[in-house]
């Protein structure tokens, strides 16, 4: 398979603080690498320097360098690369607007100006993220006011209209139910046949479930990386075996 | 002094006394509104604000006066609500917590505490002499702007600031940029804030008398202001002269005069505070 | 790309808008500065300062300041003694004390109180307090610092309430919650845990409000008789930094001695207010990292 991201050498810093350390990862693509590792341990960090979020934070720092398609990411304009990088947050953030201006939001902004179009965008994107059903007699109204799960879905949805090419996805159900937590793993797993998906989790059974390959992080450093199955069932170190089967984190 | 009280009883004492100072503190503001009403009503009539005035203004309306004050105060709201507005987004979006930005705040308190007076008298030099406007509404307008700067950027601070973090990185996370961002979830969402906060400075600039003193007003003035570069008379200045400067003035004109400016500022004030108490409540997120 | 240019443009404005305040602050000291240095050299500093006599009109003109920052100090520690003490009381009724619903009012009733234009404020003092200073003291007139104090404590109130039941609001819970957990009645806690707390907020919001009265103006001009002669004691009238500004500029040559001296005046005036809410500000900040 065709490596879509290749991360080299990369060390992030927070306020001259180190939270990612040399690392060396590659995404695949049409995959979903899982990440796990307990809380502090850099995924979140290297997720929001996947689509140079953290450029955002004036503290953060990093050397090292990430390629999309062979392109290095910090010579590209950090707005384009959110339209080919998009995110989901750990909560979902809905805009205080209605459902459809969620959705056309960012194509809009973009230059998106045809009525018709913008119809057919949301029609579709909703579609995608299996929110249309709940919500298509109800566009106009408030996103504010739907229930968490359907918030996420539209969040995701929301990603959708911008058509980007890979997905990162942050902790995407630490707020839901187990019904709802179900649902946004299916609609991961229909997206991953058009899209490449980075996941972080919290729960390792997540990861074990919708995740191509996983990796384990651990301070900062990427401890392992592998087929999922293999990292569930013959983990080469131990630290990796002590975290999934629940002795540390 | 060995007499210990209990401390249940010196609570009870406290209180009251607390509760005593508070009265102190509201009471007066109530008497001087009821004063000033009692006194001014009989003056009150339709032709008071829509004439000029006449017999060396002891008789007719105020109508120059009301006009007067207006012309200044939206002149200066139209040049310091935007100055102040992109003030505030460079403080809240862009600054980094540098040396520029904490002397940025520092000159923002600073300019909030320089006495009225001596923005007169900055007006009068750079405005009236230096760019040449004269006494003018242009010169007093931009004269108050400059007062009132600090205020409408703390505001809108505070206005920018309640706007959750996390929308601007849900907007930046589809490749919004920062500035579109703003402009499309920041500042609608800030909108509310911004302007009651706009509302309660254009109340407390029309009160303003002694940044206008040399800048814009004028002692009378037979004409109602035809351009941005007439001298004017305005509704605070007005009532210090015909208080203190004119011999046999009717008492009912002057605390008519003073009514028609309470009711302006008051009603400006109470507005822009009931309308944030209902944003607060109404708030979305 | 067409965007692209606007969002740099705009980026551009919003800096400048940023940096704005700086320059006026710098304007405005500039400007005092240029005006009063060239007082300063055609009637001496020294003169000016510890000059007894401020007799613009007289010939030869004398510009002594002392007496006018007498008069100021006299009518600005008049006010601090009345507004301070009810102030922070009323803080901590709005603060502590209040109901939800009664808090709201009397927060609104504050603000509006802020509102109150002072040449309003200064005409009904005029008109009730004057009188009845005078019959009740029994003095020739009214006219007098005294009731420049009682006008301008009011006027002082609204910053010192509203700043002082911020820092008294935001005193963090736990320190409350650990003096009750030691047995310590709600008056207790307030007077020993939540005033030293907010003090550094507290501080501030004095000095904000002693600024404002410094800096207040129409109120003084029409209340406090308007006399520049240092006065034997606070029931005589006074003539304060601001009214002599606002009495004498209109009469001016522009450019002339009389005119740069009221400059000068505006100079003393900004320093003193510039000292004081840089200090107060240095005070808000300690209160910030307390709590």
């Amino acid at each position: 398979m065709v490596d879509k991201i290749k991360v080299e050498n990369l060390n992030c810093f927070y306020s001259g603080k180190k939270v990612l350390k040399n690392l060396n990862i590659t995404v695949k693509k049409n995959e979903i690498l899982s990440i796990i590792g307990p809380s502090n341990s850099g995924k979140t960090s290297f997720l929001r320097t996947l689509n140079r979020m953290n450029d955002m934070n004036v503290n953060f720092s990093r050397e090292g360098n990430i390629f999309l398609d062979d392109k290095n990411i910090f010579d590209m304009n950090p707005e384009k690369l959110r339209t080919r990088i998009g995110m989901l947050f750990a909560m979902p953030i809905p805009l205080p607007m209605s459902i459809y201006d969620n959705i056309a939001y960012a194509p809009r902004v973009l230059g998106l100006k045809n009525k018709k179009n913008m119809d057919e965008v949301v029609e579709q994107s909703l579609k995608d993220a299996s929110l249309w059903d709940e919500v298509k007699d109800r566009l106009d109204s408030s996103a504010i006011k739907m229930s968490g799960g359907q918030q996420q879905r539209l969040c995701i949805a929301r990603i959708l209209a911008i058509e980007p090419e890979v997905i990162l996805f942050d902790e995407p159900c630490s707020g839901l139910d187990p019904i709802s937590t179900a649902k946004v793993e299916e609609a991961m797993l229909k997206l991953k046949e058009k899209y490449t998906i980075v996941l972080v989790t919290n729960n390792v059974k997540q990861a074990s479930r919708v995740g191509t390959r996983t990796a384990f992080f651990l301070m900062g450093e990427l401890i392992e990386v592998d087929k999922t199955r293999n990292i569930f069932l013959t983990p080469k170190n131990k630290k990796t075996e002590d975290y999934i089967t629940g002795r540390f984190g | 002094m060995n007499l210990k009280l209990s401390p249940k009883l010196s609570q009870k004492i406290a209180y009251t006394a607390l509760a005593i100072a508070t009265m102190i503190v509201i009471l007066p503001v109530l008497t001087v509104i009821i004063i000033i009403i009692k006194n001014g009503w009989s003056a009150l009539s339709w032709e008071f604000l829509t004439t000029m005035p006449k017999d060396g203004m002891r008789a007719g309306g105020i109508l120059p006066a009301i006009l007067g004050t207006l012309a200044i105060v939206s002149c200066a709201i139209c040049v310091t609500l935007p100055v102040g507005v992109f003030a505030a987004i460079y403080l809240n979006e862009y600054a980094k917590d540098n040396l520029l930005t904490r002397i940025i705040k520092l000159a923002i308190v600073n300019l909030a505490g320089v006495p009225s007076v001596v923005y007169g008298l900055f007006g009068l030099g750079i405005f009236v002499m230096m760019m040449g406007f004269g006494v003018s509404i242009i010169a007093g307008a931009l004269t108050l702007s400059i007062m009132e700067l600090p205020v409408i950027i703390t505001t809108a601070r505070g206005a920018l600031n309640s706007v959750p973090y996390s929308f601007r990185e849900a907007s930046w996370s589809l490749g919004v940029s920062k500035w579109q961002t703003i402009r499309r979830v920041v500042l609608p969402n800030a909108l509310p804030g911004i302007m009651t906060g706009a509302i309660l400075s254009i109340s407390r600039i029309s009160g303003e008398t002694a940044p206008i003193l040399f800048t814009a007003a004028a002692f009378y003035v037979p004409h109602l202001p035809q351009s941005m570069f007439d001298q004017v008379m305005a509704l605070p200045y007005h009532l210090y002269i015909i208080s203190t400067q004119i011999p046999n003035m009717p008492k009912n004109i002057i605390f008519g005069t003073a009514l028609v400016l309470l009711l302006m500022v008051l009603s400006m004030s109470l507005f822009a505070i009931v309308a944030r108490l209902y944003f607060r409540k109404k708030r979305k997120w | 790309m067409n965007g692209k240019i606007i969002d740099y443009i705009i980026e551009k404005i919003i800096f400048l808008c940023g940096i704005i305040a700086i320059i006026f602050v710098v304007l405005i000291f500039g400007f005092l500065l240029k005006e009063g240095f060239a007082f300063f050299k055609e009637y001496g500093v020294v003169n000016f300062v510890f000059g007894k006599y401020w007799y613009p009109s007289s010939d030869p003109a004398s510009y002594g300041v002392l007496a006018l920052i007498i008069g100021s100090l006299l009518v600005t520690v008049g006010a601090a003694i009345i507004a301070v003490p009810l102030g922070i009381m009323t803080a901590l009724f709005i603060a502590e004390l209040a109901p939800k619903g009664i808090k709201d009012i009397l927060k609104s009733i504050v603000e509006l109180m802020a509102a109150i234009p002072s040449v309003v404020l200064g005409f009904v003092g005029m008109v009730t307090l004057v009188p009845l200073v005078r019959s009740i003291l029994d003095i020739p007139t009214g006219l007098t610092a005294f009731s420049g104090s009682i006008v301008l404590a009011f006027m002082a109130m609204p910053t010192i309430v509203s700043i002082s039941e911020d820092a008294i609001r935001s005193v963090p819970w736990q320190y409350k919650e650990g003096a009750y957990a030691l047995g310590a009645t709600k008056w207790q806690t307030i007077r020993r845990v939540v005033l030293k707390a907010a003090m550094p907020g507290i501080i501030a919001a004095v000095m904000l409000g002693i600024g404002r009265v410094i800096g207040e103006t129409m109120a003084v001009l029409m209340v406090t008789g308007n006399a520049a002669a240092i006065p034997d004691s606070i029931f005589d009238p006074v003539r304060t930094l601001t009214a002599t500004i606002a009495a004498e500029m209109g009469e001016t040559v522009k450019g002339g001695l009389h005119y740069k001296a009221l400059f000068s005046i505006g100079l003393v005036l900004f320093l003193i207010t510039f000292s004081i809410n840089f200090i107060a500000d240095l005070f808000l900040n300690k209160n910030k990292k307390n709590c």
